[in-house]
């Protein structure tokens, strides 16, 4: 091997840690300005309907099956979540005002109890159109549910365009939702 | 007030550890001699400053004083004493600065026991040391202070999550960072070596104890942490490929290689430049494990909240660091020649191949660790790695090292024959086949291969031993005589070979798990792996911050009830958190698991049912390779050093005990 060669070889570490380098500090800085999440899960449901389901309601509200949202009115979110969830209780007020301003949420209680619901709504109020139960989490697998809070955007025509998993925040409404709410209306 | 001064002993240690590492860096090229001895002394107050600040936050954290904010956030009164003191490093602030603490007790060490070293070399490789220490000090005392004021402290901390109040994460820290933090030692040494321009067999012979103990610490470490997550997670499972379960593989199978490579160094003179880029990548490797982790940037389950700030100080910290000691390879180690040459077959050659393994393994974990963010940046897509893909990948590179690693220890330095060698290990091959044979029979290939692939490591190890004493040539008096006669090294190798063999056995075995999520009403039984699980009943019990409910489960076999399992799901009030505790049965060759999921509510007990063959034997072999470690350690050869001018001597001897 050549004398210049080996020295080109020699430098293949540094260029791959430099490179590497420079990579994290891109990511790093898409971190802070929210364009890069690395905890954003992809959702197999995104531009598909959701899969056959069919639920009982739950705390006096009406249950519903998928043909309830295949075409709905005008884009709306169906959010789940539990009594249980202590995210959930805490995204409570922003759902609230997002219903408010006119937006349909439709819940499913996952996995939960209904006296404990019942509380819960009492506790932290209640945003929601119609609240299904998953008692038995089956619909959730189905949808590939990560946990709860969970919250899937579908448009008119009955498809689901976004997902969030973990509570909605300001920062997550005004970044996202609201375009999608403008693209879709 | 003893918070302040914790505070003020950090920003002592930063002082002192900049100062040792311009001192120790620079100091040699003065020819002054003062400069050679201030650097081990530096390192000695630079060592009690940082201990001074440690031993300060624990005692904040023992007398649960709320003003420091870092304990009001993951400290509360009702925490057990022992979790009060594990919680101070179970934080992100906390934790680094037990990182430091211990790169601290590093520097002391070499200070302390590099007494064989030439003066120059000890001072550069402390200076090295005080370096890389003042920049994580100065991340720790700027952007991470654990000792920042809260006022008014509030009447009760925020407690400790529940998940981390467990004996076995308690020392899992300590433990593992000793470990990554101990391979510093090597790579200051590799930087040292470069900047002398000098890289040869009394290299290997120094750096290879201070690899080795890192290497014990971190094996032993990685199997607590497995350990601790299959019995306190309730999953069942022992190893995730969780991005920070990655990052602490990756310096291991590095560090390996390092240990393995010294060996060729040392003996032949060869492999210098490898060998210091291992050097390099094995501590490069524990920093980006430690540190890239915290920054958010891979999404894993074990997460630090660290603040995108913090993420850009350290990777500039991490650039520094790598970057420049890549750099100086770059420039120094194409100079590097081989002195010594050895034959395709040889035990050189099969160091070699082993190197060529697992850094494959090393290149493809990482690749699969960090494919997720560079996806995103280059190709713009949203995707994770997972288990199915580490399992496909790194299976197949595993097997080559598993056949070979029985051949290397046999082979005869330089040049040696292979057939001999062959006609050796027809005992564990026999092992292997009948072992093979036995489960195949029940139709589990795959557990199949594995079970034979651990067991011809396990036979292979004894082999090795049983020649070198000549057991059977001999009396048995006699061979016992020349088995306390052998090489520390030499018996440590092989038991390192048999702990490995052992793990082997202990995952292979896993393949046959079987478990089962059933709902019992109590009084109701299921049948899995043979036995009968009943549900005898359920029960409240007090605990000392939580509450729990126990479901008391009976294990019969066709002669009736042998076990009892009381597994428990633990309410935590203060966090609103549930726990499940496993119950766990083993007796050290299978598991009985149980694990009380849930209470539905239409009665009864969602049981999660696990029967574990083979199962202990994971983390057993984990600590018999620590063990295998620790025994080469004590070999008198790395005791005793390798003064320059008694080096050619030495050789010939060692060379003579171990072929």
């Amino acid at each position: 091997m050549s004398p210049l060669r080996r020295r080109l070889m020699f430098g293949v570490p540094l260029a791959l840690a430099v490179a590497g380098g420079e990579g994290f500090y891109i990511l790093l800085r898409r971190m802070q300005t929210q364009k890069y999440d690395p905890h954003a899960l992809p959702s197999p449901l995104i531009g598909k309907r959701p899969p056959a389901f069919t639920l009982p309601g739950a705390a006096g509200m009406a249950g519903f099956t998928n043909t309830d949202i295949a075409a709905p009115p005008k884009p709306m979110l169906v959010n789940w979540f539990a009594s249980w969830c202590i995210p959930c209780a805490e995204e409570a007020a922003m759902l609230g005002r997002l219903a408010q301003q006119g937006l349909d949420i439709w819940g499913i209680a996952y996995e939960d109890d209904t006296r404990n619901l019942a509380q819960f709504l009492a506790t932290n109020g209640n945003p929601y159109r119609r609240i299904a139960a998953d008692a038995d989490g089956t619909t959730a697998i189905n949808w590939g549910v990560y946990g709860v809070p969970e919250t899937y955007f579908i448009d008119k025509t009955g498809i689901v365009r976004w997902r969030y998993a973990g509570a909605l925040t300001d920062d997550i409404v005004t970044s996202t939702l609201n375009p999608l709410l403008a693209k879709y209306a | 007030m003893i918070p302040e001064l914790g505070h003020f002993a950090l920003a002592l240690a930063v002082a002192i550890a900049f100062a040792q590492g311009v001192v120790g860096i620079f100091g040699p090229s003065l020819q002054d001699p003062r400069a050679l001895v201030a650097a081990p002394a530096l390192a000695c107050s630079h060592f009690l400053a940082i201990a001074a600040a440690f031993a300060a936050l624990v005692w904040a954290g023992v007398v649960s004083d709320f003003t420091v904010e870092n304990i009001a956030d993951f400290s509360s009164a009702a925490v057990p004493l022992m979790y009060r003191i594990s919680g101070v490093w179970g934080n992100h602030d906390g934790s680094i600065l037990l990182w430091c603490l211990i790169l601290s007790l590093c520097g002391l060490a070499v200070a302390l026991f590099g007494g064989e070293l030439p003066a120059s070399l000890r001072a550069r490789v402390l200076g090295v040391l005080g370096l890389v220490s003042g920049g994580f000090l100065l991340f720790t005392l700027t952007v991470s202070d654990p000792f920042t004021r809260l006022w008014p402290p509030p009447l009760d901390g925020a407690g400790m999550n529940p998940i981390l109040q467990d004996p076995g994460l308690a020392f899992h820290p300590p433990i593992l960072y000793t470990g990554y933090v101990g391979f510093s030692v090597a790579f200051a040494f590799a930087i040292a070596a470069l900047i002398e321009g000098k890289v040869d067999a009394a290299f290997g012979r120094w750096v290879r104890p201070w690899a080795l103990v890192s290497w014990c610490f971190l094996t032993s470490g990685i199997a607590l942490g497995s350990w601790w997550s299959y019995y306190t997670l309730g999953w069942g499972g022992y190893w995730f490929w969780d991005p920070v379960e990655n990052a602490s593989l990756l310096p291991w199978l590095t560090g390996t290689a390092l240990l393995h490579c010294a060996i060729v160094v040392e003996k032949r003179e060869a492999l210098k430049a490898w060998t210091v880029l291992l050097a390099i990548a094995t501590f490069s490797l524990s920093l980006t494990g430690t540190f890239l982790v915290r920054s958010g940037i891979l999404n894993s389950v074990h997460s630090f909240a660290a603040a995108p700030d913090q993420g850009l100080f350290i990777l500039a910290l991490l650039g520094l660091t790598i970057g420049g000691s890549l750099l100086l390879f770059a420039i120094r180690a194409p100079v590097l020649a081989a002195a010594g040459i050895y034959a395709p077959i040889s035990r050189e050659s099969a160091l070699v191949l082993n190197n060529v393994f697992l850094c494959a393994i090393a290149a493809v974990v990482f690749t699969g660790t960090l494919y997720p963010p560079f996806a995103n940046l280059l190709f713009g897509i949203q995707l994770s790695v997972g288990a199915p893909f580490f399992n496909q990948t790194v299976l197949p590179l595993a097997v080559p090292i598993i056949i070979t690693m029985a051949f290397g220890p046999l082979l005869a330095w330089k040049r040696a024959d292979f057939y001999p060698v062959v006609q050796r290990l027809y005992l564990a091959g026999g092992v292997a086949a009948v072992v093979f044979l036995a489960v195949a029979a029940n139709r589990h290939i795959i557990a199949a291969l594995g079970l034979a692939g651990g067991a011809w490591v396990v036979a292979a190890g004894f082999t090795d031993l049983a020649q070198r004493v000549k057991l059977f040539h001999m009396p048995l008096g006699q061979s016992t005589a020349r088995f306390f006669a052998l090489p520390r090294a030499a018996i440590g190798a092989a038991v390192g070979h048999i702990g490995f063999g052992i793990t082997v056995l202990g995952i292979a075995g896993m393949t046959l798990a079987v478990q089962s999520v059933v709902v019992l009403q109590p009084g109701q039984s299921t049948r899995l792996g043979g036995y009968v699980w009943t549900l005898t009943g359920m029960h409240d019990a007090p605990g000392p911050n939580f509450t729990q409910r126990v479901a008391d489960i009976t294990v019969a076999d066709n002669n009736g009830i042998f076990l009892h399992l009381h597994p428990a799901r633990r309410f935590f009030a203060a966090q609103k958190t549930i726990t499940n505790d496993a119950a766990i049965h083993t007796n050290g060759f299978q598991d009985l698991y149980a694990v009380f999921a849930a209470e539905p509510a239409g009665g009864g007990a969602e049981l999660r049912l696990n029967d574990h063959p083979m199962a202990p034997e994971i983390w057993l072999g984990g600590l018999i390779m620590a063990f295998g470690g620790f025994l080469s350690l004590s070999d008198r050869r790395l005791r005793v050093g390798a003064p320059a001018r008694k080096k050619a001597a030495l050789k010939k001897q060692t060379d003579a005990v171990a072929t």
